[in-house]
């Protein structure tokens, strides 16, 4: 086999393509001048942007900032969906109590919710958290929900006829069975997560990655832009293959 | 041991959805004794398995253990399912040990049991792979090896071999009946296959649907030590002909 041939075989191969081609358009048309460079950034002009936020520390900061409201919000939202949606699952009366009910908030746009958090919470960090949970937390319950009515009833019943009591059936039979569905509700919600904080930030904020956009945007720095969304963009897959990772890891027996 | 199922009978639904599923079924089951139940499905074989596990209760008469009635399940009782019977995240070993472990036994006894029972089953080499990684025989083994370890007084098993191949199934019908010999347990065997209840049971009761009930009990007194030649004797044959003939007319005509 060629070099190239193995080359192509590369499970990233086409995917790295994909994206280098779409860099070399956006490279060319800059380079050809027919676009106003106000609209149109040079690929360069975009990378020494960066360099400068990242330099003068601020790239660092206002990451760290998304980051950690992201990571706080959703550890809120997926620690209390999993008991919650591990005992709508199980237990019938609670889920016909409480399935409507978040089915209906859910449908409600967590962005629409902004006001009230700013009116009740002020400007700070908790109402940016806040956000975040609201978004995700009924998503992940619900999807958890799901997923333990899928565990075979037999994989309980054995248990049961083993000697096991609830507890232990929940925590050895149940949770391991749902555990690769749930990592991967947690990764696609994650992604609602990194969308809300830049919503949020465009709103209010001192720092972090929407607001740099927004502040951006007032000086009419699309360089600066352009940076900023490719950041969130990297920082955005770094999560998703981390959580591929973990789900490879640990539910090896599930692929 | 004595299991005693005493005038059983099991409806689901209310009003007009009632539907009655076991009508008056009463056997007995003693220490030692391979019991099998064939009928067609919907002749609430399952039912009758599930109400002496524990999992269901019955809507009337009793199932009792040595005089005591049977409420909830519990590893007396040990159950084998035809499908999802082992847990797909642990291996084979793990499996076995699953039971002892809820049992609260010392991690030293569970060791120890579950290298011996992986061997009686014939899997001590498989202990450490992945239920995906074997074969359905193997999985079944497993999973049987898994219930004799919580030491159950008698040994449940739901159509232990209706998922498997014809080859597969007639062995492992010969590794259950050597197991039975070599270990002495109790079991009670469901299945739809009158030529396994045959090979297995001592006894074997004979369900009709709609309601459930026994319609007839044969205790079954043939030589298995050669189950191969067994399974075309005449003697053998006949039997099972006569029995398959009362089945067929157990079943509802067509149409009606």
């Amino acid at each position: 086999m060629s070099v190239l041939q193995r080359l192509i075989r590369h499970p990233w191969a086409l995917g790295l393509t994909g994206i280098m081609v779409v860099l070399l358009l956006w490279y060319a048309i800059t380079a050809s001048g027919s676009v106003n460079k106000l609209f149109l950034p040079s690929p360069q002009a975009v990378w020494s942007a960066g360099q400068q936020q990242w330099s003068s520390g601020i790239l660092l900061k206002d990451a760290i900032a998304s980051i950690q409201r992201v990571f706080i919000g959703f550890a809120m939202s997926a620690g209390l969906a999993l008991p919650l949606g591990i005992l709508m699952g199980t237990n019938p009366v609670i889920c016909r109590l409480l399935e409507p009910l978040m089915g209906l908030i859910r449908y409600m746009p967590a962005p629409a919710f902004i006001p009230l958090l700013i009116i009740y919470f002020g400007l700070d960090e908790l109402p940016k958290v806040l956000l975040i949970f609201i978004g995700t937390f009924f998503f992940n319950t619900l999807m958890i929900m799901d997923s333990v009515k899928f565990v075979p009833r037999e994989l309980v019943e054995t248990a049961m006829t083993l000697g096991g009591r609830t507890m232990p059936i929940l925590t050895r039979v149940v949770a391991p069975f749902i555990a690769p569905q749930v990592l991967d509700a947690y990764r696609i919600n994650m992604a609602s997560a990194w969308n809300l904080v830049i919503v949020a930030e465009l709103v209010a904020a001192t720092e972090g990655l929407g607001k740099r956009i927004s502040l951006a945007q007032r000086f009419l720095r699309t360089d600066e832009i352009f940076m900023g969304l490719i950041v969130i963009g990297l920082i955005g897959l770094v999560i998703d293959l981390g959580f591929r990772a973990l789900m490879r890891r640990a539910c090896s027996w599930a692929n | 041991m004595h299991l005693k199922i005493d005038k059983v009978y099991k409806s689901f639904g209310y009003g007009a959805q009632r539907k009655e599923v076991l009508s008056d079924v009463s056997f007995d089951i003693h220490s030692g004794e391979f019991v099998a139940l064939v009928g067609s499905s919907g002749s609430g074989k399952s039912t009758v398995m599930r109400l002496i596990a524990g999992l269901d209760q019955p809507s009337s008469g009793t199932i009792s253990m040595d005089g005591s009635k049977i409420e909830k399940p519990g590893p007396d009782r040990g159950m084998v399912f035809q499908k999802y019977s082992l847990y797909p995240w642990l291996t084979a070993a793990q499996n076995v040990a699953f039971g002892m472990q809820l049992q609260g036994r010392p991690k030293r006894e569970v060791r120890e049991r579950c290298s011996y029972f992986l061997d009686v089953v014939g899997l001590g080499d498989a202990a450490r792979r992945l239920p995906q990684e074997l074969s359905g025989g193997m999985q079944q083994r497993i999973a049987i090896a898994r219930a004799l370890a919580a030491e159950p007084k008698v040994l449940l098993l739901d159509e232990p071999f209706g998922a498997l191949d014809i080859q597969i199934r007639e062995s492992m019908q010969e590794f259950l009946h050597d197991l039975w010999r070599r270990t002495g347990l109790t079991a009670l065997l469901i299945t739809h296959d009158l030529e396994e209840a045959l090979l297995l049971a001592g006894t074997v009761h004979i369900m009709a649907p709609s309601p459930g009930r026994i319609v007839r009990s044969v205790s079954v007194d043939l030589d298995c030590s050669a189950m191969a030649h067994l399974r075309v004797s005449p003697e053998f044959l006949s039997m099972r002909e006569e029995l398959a003939h009362c089945l067929r007319g157990l079943e509802p005509a067509v149409g009606a």
